[in-house]
């Protein structure tokens, strides 16, 4: 039988940002299959020349309304790096809880909001409102502890205030930590029937082998600054993250692409389990094996179950940490900053992968050449890849355009694209 | 869903973002608490952050994102005609935000310093205004989600939503919050239009104005008391050119 599939998508739904799907197999072969990235550019690079080190952090979160913590957090340590800062240790546990609030409001966004409507036959969230108030509500109650984690350490989810060159501003009074960790705590149930809701998906069968880079944790799975590592065997340190990206302009769109020992390569939720699942809270790694997460995992839709195992270590982990600050009382949150000449590097595991920021200054402390490396620039040449791998492996009998263009849609939200930040 | 023994009629709602961090359109899937409430009270017709459904004719357009591509044009002149009410959501759909930024520079450079011998298509950034008329600025980066609420409420109804008039520094008072301007740091709150329960100077930021003038602001008097207390030209004039919100003045 002659099998002809054509897949045009123009403006990509449920992703952050604007990217377009073309695929056209004939009699059974992919002729064509790109994934174009058609985004407006916006030049942060250039925006953050001139600007004063209390100013990067501010303008660097607006290159995302998702994951703003993550870029001013890769901002901070940036400049720090730069000038030589070490931050007090009660700042270092409140931007891991800034970073863990992050992680969840935004993984819960994906996973119910973006993802499962795929898996459950809606065209989103919203007919589920009606149809399934209780999951909705369970989505609502997850995603808000996440929020809500955020506004008290950040000081807001979207766009932080009190992450800072220094340390963090403000300490929550201790009331607030206790009733977060209340709050947290009553989400573990609801974490166990997100888990009973993702093992119902039927995960698209589908692997390619991929090379997989991440942050290398040591002793914690990891989130802020570290080691590089790529499951090639690539190892390098956070200042050299250029040799792990290798960014490269692409004719066809205006995302940057990358490359490290393979055409392409991977980050992300499935790329830090892969690198670090030993790391992984046991109760994480409890529910991995009850989803068939095992490492290492080559199957790009599977990290959605990755994002849910994540979900678990980082309550668990967001739990200890406030406990832990409850416990140091009114401690040292800022230290005094003296700006230098010089550079530094910031690398930060945001939802979508790992994040680098690079900062040169001059002796006022202003930027003289800033550098942004985002987790989708890196994604993109792989989801690239995987569709033709896709639409071969799917070119089957009983195929049609629409079943098709369901797949490649579902395969570029597996990746959860923030496509506006890629073409920062 | 009756409100005081009246039901408001439901309106349609799409909401489209074009050059931006769509953080502003995020926050209309914030607020968990009462988001169920804001969805039974609208139709969301066309939302494709959300959802995959597109389905035609709508009454509200919330439009978030500045304006900085010729194809942004011809999106944004569609969605005037069809739209009975449009609405700039956010600091870069009213002001053209931190994205004005890039017209100081020469553009030609800048695409050679970011994309080297594969120069992108690009604009220098306008606000929705700019480019066609606009019935609404609901300013904020992000917005708030309370607000939004308050003005979707008044829409339902058919009541006009009448903007704070007072700064900033009303709000920090109503929270207990020390005044940061007093204890040295530049803040924009005598300045900006308040509304936004003032969550920067709460978190130890000074306001930076990403909701545009006060009524009444006395600009200059704000400047050299700024300077007086140490605070450079260039840092001021900075801090008011960050958003956009100021642009008569900056």
């Amino acid at each position: 039988m002659k099998i002809d599939l054509n897949v045009d998508v123009h403006h990509l739904t449920r992703v952050e940002g604007h990217g377009n799907i073309h695929v056209r197999v004939r009699d059974g072969r992919v002729v064509d299959a790109r994934w174009d990235v058609v985004e407006t550019p916006r030049f942060f690079e250039v925006m953050l020349k001139g600007k004063h080190y209390t100013t990067a952090g501010i303008l660097s979160a607006r290159i995302c309304g998702i994951c703003s913590i993550g870029h001013c957090l890769a901002s901070v340590r940036a400049t720090e790096s730069a000038f030589g800062v070490e931050i007090p240790a009660a700042a270092r546990k409140l931007r891991l809880l800034a970073k863990h609030g992050e992680t969840l409001q935004s993984h819960f966004l994906h996973l119910f909001f973006l993802a499962a409507p795929d898996f459950l036959g809606a065209p989103s969230v919203l007919p589920l409102v009606e149809k399934a108030p209780e999951a909705v509500r369970l989505a609502l109650r997850l995603k808000g502890a996440g929020n809500r984690l955020c506004d008290a350490v950040a000081g807001r989810t979207t766009h932080p205030v009190s992450l800072q060159v220094g340390g963090v501003a403000v300490l929550p009074p201790r009331a607030r930590l206790l009733a977060l960790r209340d709050e947290l705590e009553r989400t573990l149930p609801d974490l166990a029937a997100a888990a009973d809701l993702i093992a119902g998906f039927e995960v698209p069968g589908f692997e390619r082998e991929t090379e997989y880079v991440s942050l290398l944790g040591e002793e914690e799975y990891p989130f802020i600054g570290g080691q590089l590592v790529s499951s090639d065997g690539v190892e390098r340190a956070e200042h050299q993250y250029r040799e792990m990206t290798n960014e490269y302009v692409v004719e066809s769109g205006t995302s940057k692409w990358c490359r490290l020992s393979r055409p392409s390569f991977a980050v992300g939720p499935l790329a830090r389990f892969n690198n670090n699942h030993e790391l992984l809270h046991p109760e994480a790694k409890k529910l991995a094996a009850r989803l068939g997460l095992e490492a290492p995992c080559h199957n790009p839709f599977m990290a959605h179950v990755a994002r849910l195992v994540e979900c678990v270590h980082v309550t668990h982990d967001t739990i200890r940490l406030l406990e832990e600050l409850v416990d140091l009382g009114e401690a040292q949150t800022m230290v005094k900053v003296t700006p230098r000449a010089g550079e530094g590097v910031g690398a930060v595991e945001v939802p979508r992968g790992i994040l680098y920021h690079h900062y040169m200054y001059d002796d006022d402390g202003r930027i003289m050449r800033a550098n942004c490396v985002i987790p989708t620039t890196q994604n993109n040449a792989n989801i690239h890849h995987d569709l033709p791998v896709l639409a071969e492996r799917f070119a089957v009998e009983g195929m049609t355009d629409e079943k098709l263009e369901l797949l490649c849609s579902m395969l570029v939200r597996s990746y959860d694209p923030c496509i506006s930040c890629s073409v920062h | 869903m009756k409100y005081l023994g009246i039901e408001p009629k439901r309106l349609r709602f799409a909401v489209f973002e074009f050059t931006g961090c769509e953080g502003c359109e995020l926050q209309l899937a914030n607020k968990e608490e009462t988001l169920l409430a804001f969805l039974m009270a609208i139709d969301v017709i066309d939302f494709r952050e959300v959802s995959s459904a597109r389905n035609g004719e709508y009454d509200v357009a919330l439009v978030d994102g500045a304006i900085s591509r010729a194809d942004e044009v011809e999106r944004l002149r569609e969605i005037r005609r069809r739209a009975k009410v449009l609405v700039a959501l956010g600091s870069c759909a009213c002001f053209g935000g931190v994205n004005r930024m890039k017209n100081a520079c020469d553009l030609e450079e800048a695409n050679r310093e970011v994309y080297g011998d594969h120069p992108k298509e690009t604009l220098p950034t306008r606000a929705i205004h700019e480019v066609v008329p606009v019935d609404l600025k609901i300013p904020g980066c992000p917005v708030s989600k309370a607000e939004v609420e308050r003005i979707v409420q008044h829409l339902l109804f058919e009541v006009p939503y009448q903007f704070p008039v007072y700064p900033v520094c009303l709000e920090c008072k109503q929270r207990f919050t020390v005044c940061l301007f007093d204890r040295g740091q530049l803040c924009l709150g005598p300045i900006t239009r308040g509304g936004c329960d003032a969550p920067c100077p709460a978190g130890g930021l000074g306001c930076w104005g990403c909701r545009g003038q006060a009524a009444e602001a006395n600009i200059d008097e704000f400047q050299s008391i700024a300077r007086e207390r140490g605070h450079s030209e260039r840092e001021i004039a900075e801090r008011m050119g960050f958003f956009g919100g100021f642009e008569e003045h900056s």
